[in-house]
């Protein structure tokens, strides 16, 4: 175990001590204790920035299941590391900011913090785990606490809803994606993902390749919430602010894009993971910025927002991937694309993390998160307007945050995708600048709508609860330091390049690096006046348009999205789900006895018949036969009759009579072929059967005075018939085919050398295979208790009398 | 002998199932018992049905029937025994507690008591 293993595993060491803080220092508030561990693991990694920047990664493995090549490998690269900077550096600021959002007195704090320690846990070892089982099971590890978080007040309903929700949906993506990984390994023979990108030259040619991707894909397309599985990221808004803030905008649903960029020197050369990723991501940018504008809660609008940024992440990603296939490295363009990718998501997860925690500032001075009943409140919380500002502006694109700079680069990747010369991109191609475009007027009016909508116009005190004020100031250095961080990276930019862009970049498209094995990342704040900054200004101006006419146009709203949701289908199919099974359940587990019966013997009859056809196992020969005897042939019609009187008979009775004629006719049988143990045994039991028969019903009058014949019915007869048909054929074939002979002729030779007794059957019952005998009267043993204590045992007389 | 044994078996069988799937538990009872009958007199066809002399070696004969299924068909025959005579308490139990040998009243529903 290494420092960097213990780093991925101290977040879990440290929920096991959560509980005690929480018991013994009650008046101190649990999260400053917790606050400790995210900071010193934020210090711990940030110092591995220059290990990186240089090109050295880390790699130290353990052995775990080493038999079948299960290890935990951390491995920390380019990539690793800024996710890992960002779980750690936020997590920090979002404990910060829940010591003061969550009240000590009111709130079960010890669950919060050991989930949400929990889930910083599992993310980092998603990001730093280089065996992909390992891998899969911090996966499931952050769906699992995810879940727990969302559902933190549980007794909500909404909550319950929205966890069960992403449960399911996370959940799905998992599975699918650890089928992915199998059907990997299953190609390259590993589970580390270093070792599978080694082998990438021979990878694409093999018939796995694809169905491997689409479900790696499946797995990250659901968990960062792309279209159509984004629906689960509203419903879990229901979470506490803080964990939206932090699972839900700037980590867990990046999980999906860290296993997209992960993964891209696998698969990105191929003509489908362009396709898919880019055109994926593109339609989830369009329907998120759609979709958000028609919402009327705060954190309803960011949640839309979130899906929408990080499908343009994800779209970036996919054009990304172009570049592969043009050789000349100075002048790549499509490079560009990628480097956007990383450099969004480092501000996205800034300016979003910032405007949850002011939305959570609002929510929590106000009592609502309703825009509808917010309005003015820019004089009563300035500090707080003003860092809605900065997000939002950022999320819009406006200079000079660092949203404009990244909104740029997209443009410049979607631009640039218009004019690539491969897969059908010369037709298709022009779609892209459009729809991110039209997306990002969208993009800016639920930007503008987030914060005019909150801070100007209508001071409303009335329809608050709480009089509002301006939030302790705990609670704003978080949103703070993230909304320094939105000024800074964009004019200096470029502190981010060397250091953490060109090393991620470096692991997701290795084989792209320059001569030196090094990237080349130098971002301009300035580009000069080229088309992306005229579609800019576009934006700006047909945005602010529609925001001003808003309540004009609305209404298409109205008409198109209500009736054709996704969540309809959603809830619509697990109801038809759960019905559609309970009506299958109902259809074959009807409660008759009868009825399995049927479907036992049905099933036996087409599986022995089925099989005796297909191997064609008929042998009917007469060679073995022993000659036919006349007694045998009259007892045997007797014994038919017999069989037939129980059948028809009308009465019980005569039924049991003529049970027992069969039963002392066997007891003849064993006569005529010279059992005579047999016979005195089948001759005893036989009768003492008879008369419990007899003592049992006989006696009960109700029965005695409605005879009833059987009724027929034709299926019961096709039935038993198809059952004694396959008995015979199965006699038959059987007797046919002796493979060879019995090993009777030792027990004649032994039973009175060896064993001292005549009478063989005798003997073999009590000496040769005298266990079986033990346990026959065992049987009876139990069978007679089994009698008694039910005759004895009246549980519920007692009860009634 | 096989032969027509095996028919005899057949029929056993038919007549047997035919009663399992009837209504009344007693017929049920009774289905049972001759599917016993059919399955113990199946053991004894298929170890063979030649002629020889009974399993005892005071017979001095040169040759035996086999005693192997003879000591399996009797150990079955005790067991069905010990399983009927307590199926046939349990009937007679259920209907004095129920007051029904009908199957299709006795039947298992969905509500949780």
């Amino acid at each position: 175990m290494s420092l960097l293993h213990w780093a991925i595993l101290s977040p879990f060491i440290m929920a096991l001590f959560v509980p005690f803080f929480y018991k013994y220092f009650r008046k101190i508030h649990t999260g400053w204790f917790v606050l400790i561990l995210p900071i010193i693991l934020f210090t711990y990694f940030f110092q591995f920035i220059s290990e990186t920047m240089n090109g050295r990664n880390i790699y130290e493995t353990v052995p775990w299941i080493p038999s079948i090549g299960i290890n935990f490998s951390a491995y920390l690269d380019g990539l690793g590391l800024l996710f890992a900077l960002l779980i750690t550096g936020i997590g920090a600021l979002v404990i910060l900011y829940s010591i003061y959002y969550l009240s000590k007195e009111k709130e079960a704090l010890h669950n919060f913090y050991i989930y949400l320690l929990m889930f910083m846990g599992a993310m980092l070892g998603v990001v730093l785990s280089d065996n992909v089982l390992v891998l899969y099971t911090f996966w499931e590890l952050t769906s699992l606490s995810s879940f727990l978080l969302i559902g933190y007040w549980y007794q909500r309903e909404k909550s319950r809803y929205g966890a069960q929700k992403s449960m399911l949906i996370t959940v799905f993506g998992g599975l699918a994606m650890l089928a992915g990984f199998i059907l990997l390994s299953i190609m390259t023979n590993t589970f580390s993902i270093r070792e599978m990108i080694s082998q990438v030259a021979t990878l694409p040619e093999h018939t796995l390749f694809i169905p491997a991707m689409l479900l790696v894909l499946l797995g990250a397309f659901t968990k960062s919430a792309q279209f159509p599985f984004h629906i689960w990221l509203p419903d879990a808004m229901e979470a506490p602010t803080p964990v939206s803030a932090y699972l839900h905008s700037a980590t867990m649903v990046k999980a999906g894009i860290y296993l997209v960029a992960r993964f891209s020197p696998i698969f990105a050369g191929s003509f489908e993971w362009f396709w898919i990723v880019s055109s994926v991501g593109i339609i989830t940018l369009f329907w998120g910025s759609f979709t958000a504008v028609k919402q009327t809660d705060l954190k309803s609008i960011l949640a839309f927002s979130t899906i929408s940024q990080l499908g343009m992440i994800m779209s970036l990603l996919g054009l990304g991937s172009a570049a592969l296939h043009y050789d000349h490295l100075d002048k790549n363009i499509y490079m560009a694309a990628t480097v956007a990718a990383v450099f969004h998501l480092i501000n996205h997860a800034t300016f979003k993390g910032s405007l949850f925690m002011v939305v959570g500032i609002v929510d929590h001075e106000t009592g609502t998160r309703d825009i509808r009943k917010l309005g003015g409140l820019m004089g009563v919380m300035p500090i707080t307007f003003t860092l809605a500002v900065i997000g939002t502006f950022a999320m819009a694109g406006i200079p000079p945050f660092n949203g404009f700079l990244s909104k740029e680069m997209f443009f410049t990747g979607v631009v640039n995708a218009a004019k690539l010369g491969i897969f059908n991109m010369e037709t298709w191609g022009l779609l892209f600048p459009i729809i991110a475009w039209i997306a990002s007027v969208f993009t800016f009016i639920y930007s503008m709508i987030l914060v005019f909508k909150t801070f100007t116009g209508n001071y409303q005190p009335e329809k608050l609860d709480v009089k509002p004020h301006e939030a302790p100031i705990g609670m704003l250095i978080p949103p703070i330091i993230l909304a320094s961080l939105v000024i800074i990276f964009g004019p200096f930019a470029n502190i981010l390049s060397q250091s953490i862009i060109e090393p991620a970049m470096a692991s997701i498209q290795p084989s792209l690096l320059g001569e030196n094995g090094t990237y080349h990342v130098h971002l301009y704040y300035w580009h000069g006046w080229n088309i992306e900054i005229f579609m800019t200004m576009g934006v700006i101006a047909l945005g602010t348009i529609m925001f001003i006419t808003l309540l004009k146009w609305s209404k298409i709203y109205d008409v198109f999205p209500k009736r054709l949701t996704l969540n309809k289908l959603y809830d619509g199919g697990l109801v038809a789900l759960e019905r559609s099974s309970y009506k299958l359940n109902k259809f074959y587990m009807t409660g008759f006895i009868r009825d399995y019966l049927v479907m036992i013997f049905a099933f036996m009859i087409v599986v022995l018949l089925s099989s005796l056809f297909i191997k064609d196992a008929f042998a009917f020969t007469t060679t073995n036969s022993a000659p036919i005897g006349i007694y045998e042939v009259v007892l045997a019609l007797v014994m038919v009759a017999a069989t037939v009187a129980i059948l028809f008979a009308k009465s019980r009775l005569t039924s049991i009579i003529s049970l027992g004629v069969v039963g002392y006719s066997v007891s003849l049988f064993f006569v005529l072929f010279r059992a005579p143990d047999l016979a005195l045994t089948q001759l005893i039991v036989e009768t003492v059967s008879v008369a419990l028969f007899l003592l049992c019903f006989y006696h009960l009058p109700e029965l005695k005075l409605k005879p009833k014949p059987l009724s027929f019915r034709l299926p019961n007869l096709v039935i038993s018939l198809g059952v004694g048909t396959v008995v015979t054929l199965l006699a038959l074939s059987a007797n046919g085919t002796k493979l060879f002979d019995s090993i009777s002729s030792y027990f004649v030779e032994a039973s009175y050398k060896e064993a001292g007794g005549k009478n063989m059957v005798n003997v073999i019952l009590v000496d040769f295979r005298g266990f079986d005998t033990l346990f026959e009267i065992a049987v009876l043993c139990i069978a007679a208790l089994g009698i008694f204590t039910m005759i004895r045992l009246r549980l519920t007389r007692g009860k009634e009398g | 002998m096989e032969i027509l044994m095996s028919i005899l078996i057949g029929i056993l069988f038919t007549a047997a199932t035919y009663l399992m799937l009837s209504k009344s538990l007693l017929r049920i009872i009774v289905g049972t018992g001759l599917l016993s009958h059919g399955a113990h007199l199946l053991l004894l066809t298929m170890g063979g049905l030649k002629t020889g002399a009974a399993p005892l070696l005071g017979e001095n004969a040169e040759f035996y029937t086999d005693p192997l299924p003879q000591a399996l068909i009797l150990t079955a025959i005790v067991i069905s025994f010990g399983v009927t005579s307590f199926f046939l308490v349990l009937a007679y139990r259920s209907y004095k507690e129920l007051g029904t040998d009908n199957m299709d009243n006795l039947r298992g529903t969905d509500r949780h008591e």
